[in-house]
């Protein structure tokens, strides 16, 4: 496969064979070597090949094999001419990041973090199996779906400050839950505000760097040493249920024949499939608004017990990692509306853009992009060249290098809590396994993924931190 | 024979299942899926959920078939122990499968130590002819 170095930062597969627009893939020689061990290049020029794809099929820095499309892969279509996949957004529909700020200082917390951890616990329900600790009715589950974390502010859970501080305001208006299998809608009564389990965290986090004072001001994250919540979770079993449906239905109804893969099954966005499937997808969006919005809000009651105060926990931002939306851009000089795909991507939007947050507006977005389990994770803000680079968008987080199997192999749950322990950072997990699994060594190195969003202008960096605890599902 | 075997993948789990039926295959590809949550051999078999699935063609009937697992552990949470009477008939264009799951309902004397999102079709494959083999990526 020819590969072209274009700088330090942006490799190039040039058009070639089915292809419609070259891949452009933002990663680092070090990063290079491991996304060549996999199939993410193939996958990468599989993208190019679909029916109306834009500029380039893009490839962030922490990329790493998925189905279908990479994860870390971002591709637009044409409205008219192009397509919509289930799979260029993942099982995981809208699997992404929630952070909270806090008053408090990590001195505050510090002989304390157990008791946050296990009362977070007890909070939160996690792991495979386990139940929400709420019943919905049927009814109610799609009121959820339609109306996304304002449902949940309805509800009682957090505040309305918080959905100014979502992407999409924590609800996208094109969701209709009529869509929605009364399979995805079994799954996802007894599952909503579940942690999940698998790669999916709460974090108590310090601050150990600001590298951009005036931005971090304007995201509420003021001084090192100051504890932030990242909450990662997505929309469980209705999300993975509404990709399944929809691939299904897309295979019988459009044939598999000619994909190279048929986790790239799609449909016309202008098609009545394609329509039915932004709809559901947005459905899904929300419960996972929903979900996040929710898990939030218990934490910040674990902190009112725990610490006697919850004052000042205001929500930084919340963004989407799996989705599909349709967004406006600049392509070829003229402004057009196109479908975006971001699997495994933050949008990075910089500053003017309608769709962020007021607050945010003269600066950029926050891009939340956390590390593997003990390692940093990083707060970066969109830029305006981003648009043009990668339609608005960066990583979402380290890559995975090494499979779960072999991390089984590697490593063991009981030593990966001592050596965290031994750095200062209390542990929880539903499972031994399960972190052994999503060990650090089986990642890209996160540092390295973010410097390549800061250098290529992808995402610029704000402030890094560090965990303090870890719940795990 | 071996029932079913692990793969390297970057991200998620592969898997072959082996057998000297499709059908012996299928099951064996149904206990490596459970594998990955829990061990499917410690679990008592208490309850059965009769299963009919169908698709054009194997590679779809494999994954309907498959699902049903995750399923039936999101809404039932019910944990798979094995899968008797399977049956894969031809009806029409369709493939047609049915099976009888028999297993428990999760409870604390049950350790689920995994988590399977969904049933890809990435790198599926699927051998027809002996010795059978299914090779199958599911998304963790």
């Amino acid at each position: 496969m020819e590969i072209k170095r274009i700088n330090d930062h942006t490799w190039e597969i040039p058009k070639e064979g089915d292809m419609n627009v070259p891949a452009l893939i933002y990663t680092s020689a070090k990063l290079l070597e491991s996304v060549r061990r996999d199939m993410t290049l193939k996958q990468a020029k599989n993208v190019a090949c679909l029916r109306g794809i834009q500029r380039k099929s893009y490839v962030m820095p922490d990329a790493h094999q998925g189905y279908g499309f990479p994860i870390g892969g971002v591709a637009a279509f044409d409205m008219d001419e192009g397509i919509i996949s289930p799979g260029g957004v993942g099982y995981d529909i809208n699997c992404g990041v929630r952070l909270l700020r806090t008053d408090y200082n990590e001195k505050d917390i510090h002989e304390r973090r157990a008791q946050l951890l296990a009362g977070m616990f007890k909070a939160v329900p996690a792991g495979v199996g386990k139940g929400g600790i709420t019943r919905l009715s049927r009814n109610v589950l799609l009121e959820v779906c339609a109306k996304g974390a304002e449902w949940a502010v309805e509800n009682g859970y957090g505040t309305r400050e918080d959905l100014q501080r979502t992407e999409e305001s924590g609800r996208m208006e094109a969701a209709d839950p009529s869509y929605l299998s009364p399979r995805a809608v079994e799954r996802g009564i007894p599952q909503l505000g579940t942690l999940g389990a698998g790669n999916h965290f709460l974090e108590i986090q310090k601050v150990t760097e600001i590298y951009d004072e005036q931005v971090s001001r304007v995201f509420g994250i003021d001084s090192v040493g100051q504890v932030l919540l990242m909450i990662h979770c997505g929309s469980r079993g209705l999300g993975h249920q509404v990709a399944s449906d929809y691939i299904r239905l897309m295979e019988n109804k459009f044939g598999i024949r000619g994909l190279p893969d048929r986790e790239l099954i799609n449909a016309p966005i202008r098609s009545q499939l394609g329509e039915q499937y932004y709809k559901s997808m947005s459905a899904a969006v929300n419960y996972a608004f929903a979900n996040r919005q929710m898990i939030a809000h218990w934490v910040r009651d674990v902190f009112a017990k725990v610490m006697g105060s919850s004052e000042g926990m205001n929500q930084v931002y919340d963004v989407c990692h799996n989705v599909a939306k349709f967004e406006k851009h600049k392509i070829d000089g003229k402004e057009r509306e196109v479908c975006i795909h971001r699997k495994g991507a933050t949008r990075s939007f910089g500053p003017g853009r309608e769709e962020i947050p007021e607050i945010f507006r003269s600066v950029g977005q926050p891009v939340i992009i956390p590390g593997s389990m003990g390692t940093a994770s990083y707060i970066l803000v969109g830029t305006s060249e981003a648009e043009e680079l990668s339609f608005g968008s960066t990583a979402h987080g380290a890559g995975r290098v090494m499979s779960r199997h072999e991390a089984l192999r590697r490593f063991r749950g009981e030593q990966i809590k001592q050596e965290m322990e031994s750095r200062g950072i209390e542990l929880k997990s539903t499972s031994w396994k399960g972190v052994a699994e999503e060990a650090s060594g089986a990642y890209k190195d996160v540092d390295e993924v973010v410097k390549v969003s800061h250098k290529a202008g992808l995402g610029k960096l704000v402030a890094k931190v560090v965990p303090v605890g870890v719940m795990k599902g | 024979m071996e029932r079913y075997r692990f793969l390297r993948h970057t991200a998620d789990a592969k898997f072959q299942a082996f057998g000297t039926t499709l059908e012996e295959t299928f099951i064996n590809a149904a206990l490596a899926t459970a594998s990955l949550m829990w061990d499917w051999e410690k679990i008592e078999k208490k309850m059965e959920y009769r299963i009919e699935v169908s698709g054009k063609d194997l590679m779809q009937l494999l994954n309907s078939f498959l699902e049903e697992i995750i399923y039936l552990l999101d809404t039932k949470m019910f944990l798979l122990g094995f899968p008797e009477n399977l049956r894969i008939e031809k009806k029409g264009s369709l493939h047609v499968l049915n099976a009888l799951f028999k297993g428990d309902k999760y409870s604390d004397k049950y350790k689920i130590h995994g988590d399977v999102k969904a049933i890809t079709y990435n790198e599926m494959e699927i051998e027809q002819n002996a010795p059978f083999m299914v090779q199958v990526v599911v998304d963790v």
